[in-house]
């Protein structure tokens, strides 16, 4: 689960890591009272999940309140569209204003869980405010890395090798040392996936201070996490995807062709998807059901699908282990009668309880085309979508 | 012969009362699987199945001799179960289990690196070695005993693939199902070096997906430790990147993960690369024939 830079900062001030004076604001007079608040020239940053917001014009620095209120402005209500969110980008509704701080370096710090070493690693560098993939690519030698024992957790000896290594002064040393500390403290104690500051800056006064900051959460944690969940907004998600989760299918990724999706395994939803395209055909989503066990679950997929106008033929394709061909069949028949479902329907099933499964769709009087494996059930849907 | 687990294997099952595990055991007992005990707390002194149930795995071990557990319970409680099997020194520990948290299994996987036992999983669908044991929640049916070694990242798409391989008449001597979670208790390359010295398995079919390395890792150790055939398909080719594509571990980030790179290192490792995921039992057939006759 992501969350919004101003939802990240608040934790980080939580956890005892300085971030600039500001605050967020909902409305352009909002901005302006904030503005005038801080005095002098402020930033103002629109506040959606995605990244590449500054080369979109969604970060933009303002001399005074009256920009900064036509800037918000300009934000606010609008749709921003950055090379990482979809061609009809993501809604804005809040914006960070923020002071602007005088920088004399830009560093970087983050923590994710390395999978190799399975255990959490911390990424430092002193060629921060850049994407840390290039730096990766052009400058290794300035990635410095340390690999978190989840016996000790951190410790101070960790955060001076990735300090000095970042050359730091032996005062901005302790500074960084404490900041790793608490990072890590936040990243362990609310489960984070990743929690990222870039850039870290050493302020004019000699202070740490982070300029902007990612925390990502672990979806499977959750549970334990009411406060996090707290902050998810659902508007920054896909309109159907935004759907599929609110009818409880949490596996759903829409895609951008015609062929509505529905399988139970996420790589065999993988493989589905890579076979449709094989045979020339673009799928609408990725759908994992996981273990069907009632047939709800068929029947919401089914309401995704009809509210989603780009589907011009459905493809079930089910080989049942925990889940039960025949529940899914009940469940295809439920939708059909319950619901209007306007194109082709491709079903092709297996496993546990499939002649129930088959013998319960032939005799429900459904319309569908039944498909005899995976590479028949993708072309007879390409076909059928293609019409 | 097959690996890790066959007839003389004595399971355990955690979670034995639970909906999940009432009815996979069921499905166990019926192919033939030793099922010696269970586990749930709060039940001990009761029998399941016919199973006695014990409070405690220590006690379970200590009265029944079970040699494998597999774990059906709740994700917030998984991580104690697991580690629960590994104090009690088993040396297979079987998780079923989906949606533990990645930091609960940090701290497990730092656990089990100090004592014996193997996980398989979590996320995952089992492992049964047809004909002998199923310890796992797959159809049994599907099944036929043989030489072919099964290990893959994903439950249904390994059922899609064994499957075919029975269609063929192609048995196989134990089937795999390592998980979709981004830290695995045994990667491709645990099972691919058992399969390798395995003297009833001749091939192998390795089913990986986008994201991670492991495909990877497995390439390397095929090329230097791996003389019997390996069939590989890689499902999420046409994923986009970003999107975690169900598994936990199936995501494409930046640059790393991409289905095209795992399939070029594997062909590179001389693995035989199948694109079409209908043809993984004709490839496997056709490499087996080759094989055989050089």
């Amino acid at each position: 689960m992501k969350v919004h830079e101003y939802q990240a900062k608040a934790l980080l001030t939580e956890y005892g890591i300085t971030v600039p004076p500001g605050k967020v604001a909902e409305s352009a007079a909002e901005a302006r009272r904030i503005a005038s608040e801080l005095s002098g020239k402020v930033i103002v940053k629109a506040q959606i999940y995605a990244g590449g917001r500054g080369k979109a014009g969604g970060v933009k620095i303002a001399n005074d309140r009256d920009e900064a209120e036509k800037l918000a402005a300009g934000m606010i209500d609008t749709r921003l569209v950055t090379g990482q969110t979809s061609s009809s980008g993501s809604p804005v509704r809040k914006v960070l204003v923020e002071k602007v701080m005088p920088v004399s370096r830009e560093l970087y710090i983050s923590i994710v869980v390395d999978n190799k070493h399975r255990m959490p690693v911390i990424i430092a560098s002193e060629a921060g405010g850049m994407d840390i993939e290039q730096v990766s690519r052009t400058n290794p030698e300035k990635i410095l890395k340390a690999y978190i024992d989840p016996a000790t957790g951190f410790q101070d000896f960790v955060g001076r090798r990735l300090a000095y290594g970042m050359n730091l002064s032996p005062d901005q040393v302790k500074a960084a040392v404490r900041l790793m500390a608490n990072l890590y403290r936040l990243f362990e104690a609310k489960d984070c996936s990743l929690a990222e500051i870039n850039p870290l800056v050493v302020t004019a006064e000699g202070g740490l201070m982070a300029l902007d900051a990612k925390l990502n959460f672990d979806d499977s944690a959750l549970f334990r996490h009411d406060d996090i969940r707290q902050l998810h907004d659902a508007e920054q998600d896909d309109p159907y995807e935004a759907i599929a989760h609110d009818l409880g299918i949490r596996n759903y990724i829409k895609l951008d062709g015609n062929i509505g999706c529905a399988v139970n395994g996420a790589g065999l939803a993988m493989a589905v998807l890579d076979m449709i395209k094989l045979a020339g055909g673009n799928p609408a989503n990725f759908l994992d059901f996981g273990t069907v066990n009632n047939t709800a679950v068929v029947v919401n997929a089914f309401k995704v699908f009809n509210s989603d106008p780009s589907v011009k033929a459905i493809l079930v394709n089910i080989f049942g282990g925990i889940s039960r061909a025949d529940i899914v069949a009940s469940g295809l028949v439920e939708a059909c009668t319950k619901l209007q479902v306007k194109v082709p329907l491709l079903v092709r099933l297996a496993g546990t309880n499939v002649a129930e499964g088959k013998q319960i769709l032939a005799g429900s009087g459904v319309q569908y085309i039944e498909a005899a494996d995976l590479f028949d059930a993708a072309q007879k849907a390409v076909a059928a979508a293609g019409k | 012969m097959s690996i890790l687990i066959d007839e003389n294997t004595r399971l355990l099952v955690q979670g034995i009362t639970g909906s999940e595990g009432s009815f996979h055991t069921q499905r166990c007992i019926e192919y033939g699987t030793k099922v010696v005990a269970g586990m749930t707390p709060g039940k001990g002194g009761t029998t399941a199945f016919g199973v006695p149930v014990f409070n405690t795995v220590d006690s379970a071990v200590r009265e029944t001799g079970a040699t494998a557990s597999i774990i059906f319970v709740p994700p917030a409680a998984a991580a104690d179960s697991i580690l629960e099997a590994a104090e009690a020194r088993l040396p297979l520990v079987v998780c079923i289990t989906e949606g533990i948290p990645v930091l609960d299994m940090v701290r497990v996987h730092r656990y089990l690196a100090d004592t014996p036992t193997r996980l398989i999983g979590p996320n995952c669908p089992g492992l049964i070695s047809p004909g002998k044991c199923k310890a796992g929640i797959m159809a049994g049916d599907i099944h036929l005993p043989g030489s072919v070694g099964v290990v893959s990242r994903s439950g249904t798409l390994t059922y899609e693939s064994v499957s075919q391989l029975t269609a063929l008449n192609i048995g196989q001597s134990t089937c795999v199902g390592i998980g979709g979670d981004p830290l695995p208790g045994s990667s491709f390359v645990d099972i691919l070096s058992l399969f390798q010295t395995d003297p009833g398995t001749q091939a192998v079919v390795l089913i990986g997906e986008i994201g991670g390395t492991l495909e990877q890792e497995a390439a390397r150790f095929i090329k230097d430790n791996v003389s019997k055939p390996v069939v590989a398909f890689i499902a999420g080719a046409s994923a986009p990147p970003g999107r975690r594509m169900g598994h936990a571990g199936a995501i494409i980030s930046g640059s790393s993960g991409r289905a095209q790179d795992k399939q070029a290192a594997l062909s590179e490792a001389g693995a035989v690369i199948v694109h079409n995921p209908a043809e993984i039992g004709v490839t496997l057939r056709k490499t087996l024939g080759k094989h055989l006759t050089q």
